[in-house]
């Protein structure tokens, strides 16, 4: 450990530390206060301490929807005035009313806040099948003293994802195929026994993290006639060592991305790592799906930041002899593990790098006269590899979105400043509010080279006509990408259905990709029968040496068809393939799951998906992990 | 899959649009009033505004043409810098000016010059709509049919008339050669292209870039024909697939979301040109386009051309067309700037569709009364009673409607008077005298040589063929089965089918004929015969009906001088033709060999003078590999293979039905 003084300064920098975080992410709440749990896992104690730093409760329904997304006390709902309000404390926009988003909510979609298509209502018992219930691997797992449950309630929350169709099939009340069980292991043995336990007795088992998968990787493949049983890594959550020497830390792959970051933090450490799930999605799922984080321009995505993995399959334990930064050991076992998808076995301890928490971070944001200059200008930015943090370029319809969930301002002055600004943009330097869009940009590391970066960015982005627009706007631009899916669920409200997805596409490309995808989008609507244009939106989220990753959000209103999911899962489909014909990848980091598998042949080639296919095999011959993604 | 999004095969399904005459405005308002009217054409939603000079600038720094001149440089050590300006010179030669004041210079004089020679110009406005909406949406390639210098100017014309973007139009270098009126095409919109450059890859290079350019742009409609050069015989021609290639290239390759094709369809009741074609096609060099050329042409303005009809076809999707048929993301491991040959995929979707523009084309061209006079006329080249001609007429212009023909025929005159019009209108070519009607010879009182005179029939023969061609479009694949049930050994539809296919195959660069359509070519015709209730499918097969005789012995007779001029080609080879014969010698051979069967008396049919038939026949001959080209130092050299153009002889004869049946899927 470190002298006093110096621990003290980590103190403070945790604290503030903490509070960046929370800025865009939630409201500064009591911080924890619990040791970190550098113990080998002792099973029985560890389960009878109720002091843990837990984010999500065995039961997750306490605190969390069952049929939308996040905590159920924050959602979106227009209040009596017809105002848009967003309810509970946790985060920013908490208790906020945001006058515009009504007016663009009706312009964009048609919609009308006197139709509403209301979800089904609780769950209730008796709806869901009954389990199939393997007994006599539910008598041996009863004796190792793992906790595990039948309720209906546990088994539904595990048996999807956030995907369109599954949220819808569970607003209408639909229940498909469900995990039989709910296992939760608190530790590594705890896996390697429920693990055995399967394989002896033919049951499946399928990995849970933070259940935030948009690849129906959590749908229970409905042909599966053996017990489901779905195994709960929310329980290992602990860091077991901090190494300061070499900055790593080991960590259980149960944790989920915020109790990691703040736990960390307390140390005076981050790992960097920042999907737009972290408050949600847990380690091993980062693993298992090839994830990346918004800031990976400086921490590098996950398959960058790990050291070294732990897991357990059919087969035994797979983990690594050493620790060594880099191996030239044949191909790297790692990547069999990263993005497996949960096909293979249970990533169980991760040791990632870890950094120092940055002195300083600032938000800004740059406004371009259209799409094209912006491209042009991250495109710039990488090449000259002085990309910051995180640098996004949204479109002039996400530019528009975002504008309306601006809240309500408090003064005069502010309404007034505003007003100013537009003026400026438009009048004075002629930007047509049609065209414009706008890049939102974070930048991290000491006070001196942040504002030294920051000058090299934005003298870039002036060569391609940009403006700088204020911090203001590029934190309201990151805050959309936390509350989007909360959105989603008010649209849902008033028959309004959307998605987002993603891809990775040659630079040459990305204004073709967006462009045709766009529009490919919008004609399909239409084809099939949508009777108000869709929201049909972009942004480039990452740039690379060779290319950008660019996400999708797209978004009808669905009144007057009879079939809205076939007709949302045809209009996805199609972006899909036109995404592929446009040079772009079938997935930057959300992965394959069973969504989009069809397409893996085409995208790896015939001798690829063998190589995939004979290490599952080989790992897991019987399938016990038989959650049929990817392959 | 994408011919059937395209065409429908049931004519009764065929629905046309209306026509509206734009000279009727013309003659009751001023044409300078109208040359300075307000223009302001609704733009491509996607338009990047960009004047000419910006766009040869855009077109030069591209990354595809500088690639290619820097690989041009290396092969010949020529400095970068040289090979970039010879580039430069390139595009100079080839780009459009395109200027207002020029288009409304245009818009005035050939205001006056369509009013004195037209009767009428006729144009389907709800063509002009879909176009307007497809200019909006997507680039767009205008792709009109091409008989007559005419048409290029016509069109410019129309699309400035109803406040359309103005298109760039791909034109031969030959108008280049025409002092000052080159280059008032050039500022009207005209660019220029070599007729042959096969092996310069900087010129193609340069050349694919500006087209791809424009076209990406959305700068304005590119219009070019598809059949390469004017027809002279009034059929359409093979379809050229380079062009189409390359404003295909940009959506396959991502750069643009859709491509918009729309063919057109200009008819003339007269052609301009039709004397001069015939005789273009009896081995009279074509005039060398030239401005006193020109001023010598202005005599034409004293005659009567009737009236000529424009047609904007349905716009087609090249997105919906590659729908299914090809795998975009094969584009995706190449830079896009780097030249690649098209995949075998690309080129027959490419191919296909040129295939099916062109019989859009077709199947929306006007046809006068004229045209089915003229049908007659050729098969009575010594002349018919007149009643019995407009009796005649009249049972045809009954079968070519029930086959979907796009007949303009006057329902409120009587036959009579239709017939005796269109008579007087092309009385140039026939008499009427004594009720007695017969083609005129022009000229022919004796005093020339019998080969002048032979000439002088031919050339009035030809030009009335060129009307007569016009229908063959239609009565085709009719033709085709009833000639195949002539000669087809027993009425089994198998053999039927396979002397089809024959027939099908030796006239595949004659007429329009899509490439692996033999099955639907073949249900369509058996369709359209048993809907006119000339042939029954029974057991035994296909069977002419008692009273569909006089139908099958007339489309017979139409394919007739076809397989007689084939014949005598044949006979040429087979007889005459010595190992030596070279490529230049092979029509004015064939020529010669035609007259002396003629002057003896043993051949009447005046096709087989046509050097278009001549060169056609020889394609036939040589994709049925029974005569070779080989290429020597200075020349092309003709391989005869004579077992095999004897044993076709033969066949086309219609002597021994030498195919096995194919067995096919019927």
């Amino acid at each position: 450990m470190a002298s006093n003084s110096k621990s003290s300064e980590r103190q403070r920098t945790a604290q503030q530390r903490l509070r960046i975080i929370a800025g865009h992410l939630r409201k500064p709440e009591e911080a924890y206060h619990t040791e970190i749990a550098a113990q080998e896992c002792k099973a029985e104690s560890s389960r009878t301490n109720p002091e843990k730093p837990n984010s999500v409760p065995k039961r997750r329904q306490e605190i969390m929807k069952w049929n939308g997304w996040g905590y159920s006390d924050s959602r979106f709902l227009f209040n009596k005035k017809g105002q848009a309000e967003f309810t509970g404390k946790r985060y920013r926009l908490s208790g906020m009313i945001m006058p515009s988003l009504k007016d663009w909510f009706e312009g964009t979609f048609g919609a009308n806040l006197q139709h509403k298509s209301p979800a089904a209502p609780a769950l209730g018992a008796g709806v869901v099948p009954p389990p199939n219930l393997n007994e006599a691997f539910v008598e041996e797992l009863k004796a190792t003293g793992i906790p595990f449950s039948q309720d209906a309630d546990d088994r539904v929350f595990r048996g999807h994802g956030h995907c369109l169709h599954e949220i819808f099939a569970l607003r209408e009340g639909h229940f498909g195929r469900c995990p039989d069980m709910v296992v939760w292991p608190n530790c590594h043995n705890d896996v390697v026994k429920i693990v055995e336990l399967a394989c002896k007795h033919n049951v499946c088992l399928m990995p849970y993290g933070g259940g935030t998968s948009v690849s129906s990787a959590l749908e229970c493949p409905p042909e599966e006639t053996r017990s489901i049983v779905s195994l709960d890594t929310s329980q290992m959550n602990r860091i077991l060592w901090i190494d300061e020497k070499n900055l790593t830390a080991h960590v259980e792959a149960g944790i989920i991305g915020q109790d990691l970051e703040r736990l960390l933090n307390e140390s005076g450490y981050c790992t960097g790592h920042e999907p737009d799930s972290m408050e949600f999605s847990s380690l091993g799922g980062w693993v298992a799906t090839r994830a990346s984080g918004m800031k990976k321009n400086i921490y590098g995505n996950i398959e960058d930041l790990v050291v070294h993995i732990k897991m357990v399959t059919p087969r035994g334990v797979i983990e690594k002899s050493c620790q060594g930064p880099r191996m030239s050991t044949g191909p790297d076992v790692h990547h069999f593990i990263l993005g497996s998808e949960g096909t293979l076995g249970v990533v169980t301890e991760v040791t990632m790098k870890i950094r120092p928490i940055p002195e300083y971070q600032k938000y800004g944001s740059v406004v371009f006269p259209n799409f094209q200059a912006g491209v042009a200008c991250l495109r710039e930015v990488a090449k000259q590899r002085c990309a910051p943090a995180s640098i996004r370029l949204m479109d002039n319809e996400q530019f528009k979105f975002g504008h309306a969930l601006k809240p309500q301002v408090s003064s005069i002055f502010t309404s007034f400043l505003d007003g100013l600004k537009k003026f400026y943009i438009t009048k004075f330097k002629g930007f047509d509010q049609d065209q414009l869009c706008v890049a939102t940009l974070l930048f991290e590391g000491d006070r001196e080279k942040v504002l030294q970066h920051e000058k090299q960015v934005y003298d870039i982005a002036a060569k391609f006509g940009g403006l700088a627009a204020g911090e203001d706007n590029g934190q309201r631009g990151y805050m959309l990408t936390f509350v989007i899916a909360y959105l989603r669920d008010l649209g849902m409200e008033y028959y309004v259905i959307g998605e987002s997805f993603e891809t990775s596409v040659p630079w040459d490309r990305v204004l073709d990709l967006c462009r045709n995808v766009k529009e490919r989008i919008v004609r399909e609507c239409k084809e099939k029968g949508v009777q108000f244009p869709p929201l049909s939106t972009c942004r480039v989220t990452q740039t690379y040496d060779a290319g950008a990753c660019v996400y999708f959000y797209f978004a009808f209103n669905y009144r007057g068809l009879s079939d809205p999911l076939n007709v949302y899962l045809g209009v996805e489909h199609a972006a899909r393939e036109e995404i592929l014909a446009n040079g772009g990848s079938l997935s930057h980091h959300h992965g394959v799951g069973k969504l989009r598998k069809e397409w893996m042949q085409e995208t790896v080639s015939n001798v690829g998906l063998g190589m995939l296919r004979s290490v599952k095999e080989y790992v897991d011959p019987d399938n016990i992990f038989g959650n049929r993604n990817l392959l | 899959m994408a011919s059937k999004a395209l065409y429908s095969r049931d004519p009764v399904l065929k629905k046309r649009d209306d026509f509206e005459d734009i000279l009727e405005e013309r003659r009751n308002s001023s044409d300078l009033r109208y040359a300075f009217k307000c223009y302001t054409p609704v733009l491509y939603k996607g338009l990047v505004p960009c004047k000419p000079a910006m766009l040869k600038n855009v077109v030069l720094q591209s990354d595809s043409l500088q690639h290619v001149i820097r690989q041009v440089s290396a092969e010949s050590g020529e400095s970068a810098e040289m090979v970039q300006e010879e580039a430069a010179a390139i595009l100079d030669e080839m780009a459009h000016r395109q200027q207002l004041s020029t288009v409304r210079f245009f818009a005035f004089t050939l205001s006056k010059a369509f009013k004195s020679l037209f009767r009428s110009v006729c144009v389907n406005e709800e063509g002009i709509q879909r176009l307007q909406q497809a200019i909006h949406e997507h680039p767009v390639v205008l792709l009109p049919s091409h008989r007559s210098y005419m048409d290029f100017l016509m069109m410019s014309y129309l699309l400035y008339t109803y406040d359309l973007t103005l298109p760039v139009i791909a034109a031969g270098m030959d108008f280049m050669s025409m002092k000052f009126v080159g280059e008032m095409l050039r500022m009207s919109g005209a660019f220029f292209i070599r007729r042959s450059f096969g092996g310069d890859k900087l010129y193609w290079a340069v050349f694919s870039e500006y087209v791809k350019t424009i076209l990406r742009n959305g700068y304005s409609p590119i219009e070019f024909f598809l059949e390469g050069t004017r027809s002279r015989t009034s059929k359409s021609l093979t379809p050229k697939t380079g062009l189409l290639n390359i404003v295909m290239e940009p959506f396959l390759k991502g750069e643009v979301f859709d491509v918009s094709l729309v063919p057109v369809s200009i008819s003339y009741e007269r052609i301009l040109e039709e004397a001069l074609y015939a005789r273009e096609l009896l081995g009279v060099p074509k005039p060398k386009e030239s401005t006193s050329g020109l001023l010598k042409a202005r005599k034409i303005f004293s005659d009567d051309y009737g009236s000529m009809h424009i047609y904007f076809g349905q716009p087609v999707s090249v997105r919906s067309l590659a729908q299914g048929r090809i795998n975009r993301s094969q584009y995706n491991l190449v830079p896009r700037h780097i030249p690649k040959r098209p995949s075998s995929d690309a080129q027959s979707l490419v191919t296909d569709a040129a295939y099916q523009l062109v019989r859009r084309q077709e199947e929306n061209m006007v046809l006068k009364p004229w045209v089915l006079i003229a049908t007659f006329l050729m098969q009575n080249l010594e002349g018919v009673e007149l009643s019995l001609l407009v009796e005649q007429t009249v049972w045809l212009r009954d079968l070519v409607r029930s086959f979907g023909a796009f007949l303009d025929w006057p329902d409120h005159m009587s036959s009579m008077r239709v017939v005796s019009n269109s008579l007087s209108l092309h009385s140039n070519l026939v008499s009427a005298c004594d009720g007695q009607v017969r083609l005129l010879v022009a000229g022919g009182q004796g005093c020339e040589s019998p080969e002048e005179q032979l000439f002088e029939q031919a050339v009035s023969a030809l030009s009335c063929a060129s009307y007569r061609n016009q229908l063959l479009h239609v009565l085709l694949r009719p033709a085709l089965l009833a000639a195949a049930m002539h000669s087809a050994a027993s009425p089994r539809k198998d053999e039927v089918y396979s002397c089809f296919c024959f027939l099908r195959d030796v006239f595949s660069n004659e007429f329009i004929l899509c490439p692996g359509e033999a099955v639907q070519d073949f249900d369509e015709a058996c369709y359209l015969l048993m809907k006119c209730g000339a042939v029954q499918m029974s057991q035994q097969g296909v069977m002419p009906t008692e009273s569909g005789r006089a139908t099958l012995h007339f489309l017979c007779a139409t394919l007739e001088p076809f397989l007689q001029a084939y014949q005598v080609v044949c006979r040429y080879l087979c007889e005459e033709a010595n190992d030596n014969l070279t490529e230049k010698q092979f029509i004015p051979a064939v020529r010669t060999f035609a007259v002396k069967l003629h002057l003896a008396g043993s051949l009447r049919c005046y096709e087989a003078l046509s050097s278009d038939l001549q060169k056609n026949a020889l394609a036939a001959l040589q994709r049925l590999n029974a005569v070779k080209k080989v290429k020597t130092a200075d020349q092309v050299v003709l391989k005869v293979n004579k077992l095999a153009v004897n044993s076709l002889e033969d066949t086309l004869g219609g002597k021994i039905p030498t195919q096995k049946p194919v067995l096919a899927r019927l």
